[in-house]
């Protein structure tokens, strides 16, 4: 076996992600048919690769019950269509699932146990709402080994703005609003809809309908507006549904692939795997968690901050990723950081978000040949962060 | 059409709903027509009057619009559409009635193929009769490979696929395959075509996976409409239809000798799609329709779908189903062929261990190499898993002495048709079997309850009578001797239900309901030919029923030896109606086959065998004395409480001996032909309503 070999980015898709709650686009859609949506579309997309050649199937879920629960790696592969002979399995990291997803196969790969695999994230917040089923164990709080807000999400962002006094409400508001200028332009744009995978929608009360576009994005959203939103986690806080991701429906995946394997199957990748990492944080500032996994991550691939030129990071709140920037001393307005926008337009279902980072920082690539480097990063629960660098297989320099 | 909609009262109503898609690749926008009944793929929808209305509605809507590319129709999950609704097709009474119907099915169908735009229809899941036909009044068609049935049904109860389907499907893939659909496959026990099949055929333009079926029938829309996919059609009206339409004909003519319109008049409207046009066939659909619907045949055909779809479901007198004790391992006393197919059945459908018995280690070890050897051949067609075969020959083992039988739960003989080896095959049996061990005979005449009289347990033995073949037959006749409990019977039916055999309850009498019938009905046209009727005369004086076999061509299935030995059975219980012919002793004596040489023409010898009687039937004499002693027979029984109804009787003969829909078994055709006075069923029952 080889100790080591390149990893590359090959393809990535998502279904478009839908508002959760009983008049989303999903809601009588099961989730697991939106990940094997997903997989058939890599398949289809990519004539080049052999399915029987596909070595793992790595889904993320959060929740992993009912529809997303059964080893849904392996089930969605067998009702996907993909031989019986490919392998499969679950696996949770909360918000950055797929993310891991994707580490762990391209880890499986770089010893050389794979050759090719899928890797990708499913939530249906609608059918599974975050912290459904779980029993925190009681030593949490009775031995104070993480703070009571240490769960609630939007607490834990609450907390990140009183570490960060000069993250106010109204820098995380214009940040949110240029998120959603960013992905109407996108859209605009058409650098979105190549990597979505229309959904067949049906509706017992309005038929089959087709999904073609994310259902979350608000393009009229104005500083006034989002100044009058409410902030449901402290009486006058700053946290609001306005500059905070959503809760979503959706799922995405991407095909991993070993360098030397994707030239022999002529496939096309668009990034190379540079280095990634996980890193803990206190779980009550989860928000900060990017940070010390990216530091790490650049020391690991011998980089500074300043070698890169492509930021993809998740928003899961508007205020961590304002604290992600002003760590790295980056502008608030940086067109490096998340160009086509971020989750608090698209949405974030939690553990499929991962991958749509990297699909978006693949298409970036390829319209900017001049980058060499980026980042795909986000938070997790429980105090998590997680980053991989990319290299751009466009990049000009190469050439 | 208030007064067609008032017959179907309790209608549940197909919904057309309308939602715009936005297809792929900016080919702009498609009104996406869902019909939904509102329940789970169990209850498939089906279009009465409602749901024609509730589809006229959504393509009213979508008609005036100018802003739509196309306009598709879909079915709910796992369904397509299955028809037209047919409960309330049997409640009318008026031609008026009959023909609105059928207009207005046309006039709503009609419009999907003549919109301004494409239409698609994307084949989700299953289509039969008037599903189908929604679906070929569209421009184009995708189908899901994963569609388990598509079909044109209609034949086989009595109608024609007349809201369009006749004059849209030759035209589509030609008279020859149009025909398979329409009058073949209906008339073979309604054979069903797969997803995969319709496409091969050319009923549906592309085929793509169930999987994302949907996205994918989308995404060829938007192709078809951009022109990046061209749809090729064969222009079938070029060609000379008359030599398909006659060898249809004379197949038909084979099998039911004019009985039963529905298939001729099909086959007629299938001829006239050549060079009809659109108005014209659509009106002649129409107007078989109407006829069909006012005619007794298609209430006779109802009637038998409601038999074998709901009754044979829940037998007349069954015992609480909770009754029933758990078989986990099945004794077969005997290893000859009966005894060999039941215990492949037994196998095959229980999954538990089956054991042969036999004294003759040989015979045994035929047995045993019989089931391995079925079972091969089912490894061969791919019927079984290899896994599944090794399973299956595991489960069947041979043994010369009955302690094999210790631990089972249920033992069946199948042992020489005398009453004395069976009572001593039990008496061994039950010897070694446990007390709550159910015992089953197999046999086809014997008394049940005398078979019993000498065991210590009596209320465990129940009749189980297959008929031949084992494995393809459907009818189980369950019999109840004087002695048997409820829990043996509830189990005997539990095993039925798990062999996938239609059961139904008999009262321990001679040679139970299709014996006794056949017994009969073929009493009398021999009888007939020993007084002198010519034997092709007789043989064919009933062909005006449409029956599978002509009577002397079921002896020569079942064997004259066979027929002769329940002749004789039934002679002895029953002297004044069943008699034993001479000749026929002769015949068997002979050792004839039947009276039929291999190439089915009348073998000389057994026309002399035959010959010497002085008193000669005309066929119109022969057709009513037979139908008059069927008509006793039945009405006896009934009296004795052979079963529990009529209904029993019908689905007995169309189960056990093939009888047709048609006649709705037998005593809905003696109701309609004046032999039954009084009649068997109320006016309207398996009739046209007065």
């Amino acid at each position: 076996m080889p100790s080591s070999r390149d990893v590359v980015f090959v393809d990535g898709v998502r279904t478009p992600f839908g508002k959760s709650g009983p008049k989303g686009l999903y809601a009588e859609t099961r989730a697991d048919d939106l990940v094997i949506r997903v997989i058939r579309e890599l398949i289809r997309r990519n004539p080049n690769l052999p399915p029987e050649r596909v070595d793992e199937v790595a889904i993320a879920a959060t929740t992993q019950i009912g529809d997303q629960g059964l080893t849904i790696g392996r089930s969605a592969a067998v009702l996907a269509g993909l031989p019986k002979s490919v392998p499969g399995y679950a696996i949770d990291r909360m918000c950055a699932g797929a993310m891991t997803a994707v580490t762990s196969v391209a880890g499986g790969i770089a010893f050389g146990a794979y050759d090719v695999a899928i890797a990708g994230g499913v939530e249906h917040m609608g059918r599974h709402p975050m912290g459904e089923g779980v029993d925190p164990n009681p030593r949490f709080v009775a031995e104070q080994i993480v703070d009571g807000s240490a769960l609630v999400m939007g607490m834990t962002a609450e907390n990140l703005h009183d570490r960060y006094p000069t993250i106010t409400k109204d820098r995380a508001d214009a940040f949110a609003l240029a998120s959603q200028e960013k992905v109407a332009k996108a859209y605009a744009d058409g650098r979105i809809q190549p990597d979505l995978v229309p959904v067949a929608v049906r509706s017992a009360e309005k038929g089959w309908g087709l999904a073609t576009a994310d259902e979350a994005p608000r393009p009229g959203t104005t500083l006034e507006g989002l100044g009058t939103l409410k902030t449901p986690f402290r009486p006058h806080g700053r946290i609001t549904a306005g500059n905070a991701s959503g809760i979503n429906d959706g799922a995405t995946g991407c095909i991993v692939a070993a360098a030397d394997v994707a030239r022999e199957l002529g496939l096309a990748p668009k990034m190379r795997l540079v280095s990634y990492a996980f890193a803990g944080v206190d779980p009550e500032v989860m928000g900060v968690g990017p940070i010390p996994s990216t530091e790490r991550a650049l020391r690991l691939a011998g980089l500074s901050i300043d070698d890169i030129g492509l930021f993809e990071i998740n928003e899961a709140f508007a205020v961590q990723v304002l604290a992600f920037l002003e760590h790295f001393g980056i502008a608030d307005d940086d067109t490096r950081v998340n160009p086509y926008g971020g989750a608090i337009a698209f949405g974030h279902p939690l553990a499929s978000s991962g991958v749509r980072l990297m699909t978006q920082l693949a298409r970036e690539f390829g319209e900017r040949p001049e980058v060499r480097y980026g980042i795909t990063t986000m938070c997790v629960g429980m105090g998590m962060g997680g980053t991989v660098i990319w290299e751009n297989l466009a990049w000009e320099g190469a050439k | 059409m208030s007064d067609i909609k008032e017959l179907f009262a309790d209608e549940v109503v197909t919904k057309a709903i309308v939602r715009d898609v936005e297809l792929p690749y900016g080919a702009g926008t498609m009104a996406l027509i869902t019909l939904d009944n509102g329940f789970d793929h169990t209850k498939p929808s089906t279009f009465g009057p409602g749901g024609l209305t509730s589809l006229n509605e959504a393509v009213d809507a979508v008609a005036g619009r100018t802003d739509l590319a196309a306009v598709g129709v879909v079915g709910k999950p796992f369904i397509f559409a299955v028809g037209a609704d047919l409960k309330g097709a049997a409640l009318v009474s008026e031609r008026e009635q009959a023909l609105a119907i059928g207009k207005l099915g046309h006039d709503v169908f009609r419009r999907l193929g003549e919109l301004p735009v494409p239409s698609f229809a994307f084949v989700n899941g299953a289509a039969m009769g008037g599903g189908l036909e929604v679906a070929l009044h569209c421009t184009y068609r995708t189908i899901s490979s994963g569609v388990p049935a598509v079909a044109l049904p209609e034949c086989f109860l009595g109608l024609v696929p007349g809201w369009g389907g006749t004059q849209l499907l030759p035209r589509l893939i030609g008279p020859e395959s149009a025909l398979k659909l329409i009058i073949e496959n209906p008339l073979a026990q309604n054979r069903m075509i797969k997803g995969r099949d319709a496409f091969k055929l050319g009923i549906a333009d592309a085929m793509f996976e169930g999987a994302d079926f949907l996205e994918e029938s989308l995404r060829w829309a938007a192709q078809v409409l951009r022109g990046e996919v061209t749809v090729s059609r064969t222009d079938h009206t070029a060609a000379d239809w008359s030599k398909t339409v006659a060898d249809a004909r004379f197949l038909l003519d084979m099998k039911l000798r004019g009985a039963n319109p529905a298939p001729y008049r099909a086959l007629e409207l299938v001829e006239l799609a050549r060079t009809a046009s659109r108005d014209e066939g659509f009106d002649a659909e129409d107007q078989a329709l109407a006829d069909l619907l006012m005619g007794d045949e298609l209430r006779a055909g109802l009637y038998s779908f409601d038999l074998v779809q709901r009754r044979a479901k829940r037998p007349a007198g069954a015992p609480d189903k909770s009754l029933a004790r758990k078989v986990t391992k099945v004794g077969v006393v005997g290893a000859g062929l009966m005894a060999s197919q039941m215990a492949l059945l037994f196998a095959r459908r229980l999954e538990v261990p089956v054991v042969l018995t036999d004294l003759d280690q040989a015979r045994l070890d035929k047995g045993v190499a019989y089931v391995h050897a079925e079972v091969d051949k089912l490894l061969g067609k791919g019927r079984v898993s290899g896994d599944q075969a090794n399973r299956l020959k595991a489960l069947v083992t041979g043994s010369l002495t009955k302690d094999a039988f210790a631990d089972a739960d249920f033992v069946i003989e199948a042992v020489f048709e005398d009453m004395k080896v069976k009572q001593k095959v039990f008496a061994e049996v039950e010897a070694v079997v446990s007390e709550t061990c159910v015992l089953a005979t197999n046999t086809s005449s014997l008394s049940l309850t005398e078979m019993g009289s000498e065991l210590k347990h009596p209320e465990r033995l129940v009749g189980f009578h297959f008929f031949n073949p084992v494995a393809v037959m459907p009818l189980l006749e369950i019999i109840r001797g004087h002695a048997t409990d409820d829990a043996t019977l509830a189990t005997a039916f539990a095993v039925g239900r798990s062999l996938k055999k239609s059961s139904v309850l008999v009262k321990d009498a001679p040679a139970f309901v299709v014996n006794r019938l056949l017994t009969r009905f073929m009493g009398e046209v021999i009888t007939a030919v020993d007084e002198g009727t010519p034997l092709e005369v007789a043989d064919h004086a009933l062909d005006g029923l449409g029956l599978p076999m002509t009577p002397f061509a079921l002896l020569q299935l079942v064997g004259p030896a066979v027929g002769l030995h329940v002749s004789e059975t039934l002679h002895a219980a029953f002297p004044d109606r069943f008699g034993v012919s001479q000749n026929m002793a002769e015949l068997v004596a002979a050792g004839k086959p039947g009276v039929y040489a291999p190439d089915f023409s009348l073998d000389p010898e057994a026309v002399a065998i035959f010959s010497g009687g002085t008193s000669p039937s005309t066929a119109e004499q022969v057709r009513e004395r037979t139908l008059r002693a069927l008509e006793q027979e039945i009405r006896i029984m009934l009296e004795e409480g052979v079963v529990a109804a009529a209904q029993d009787i019908d689905l007995c003969m169309i189960l056990g001996a093939g009888w047709p829909f048609h006649l709705g078994g037998i005593t809905p055709y003696l109701d309609r032909a004046g032999i039954a006075r009084p009649r068997f069923l109320e006016p309207g029952v398996a009739s046209v309503p007065a």
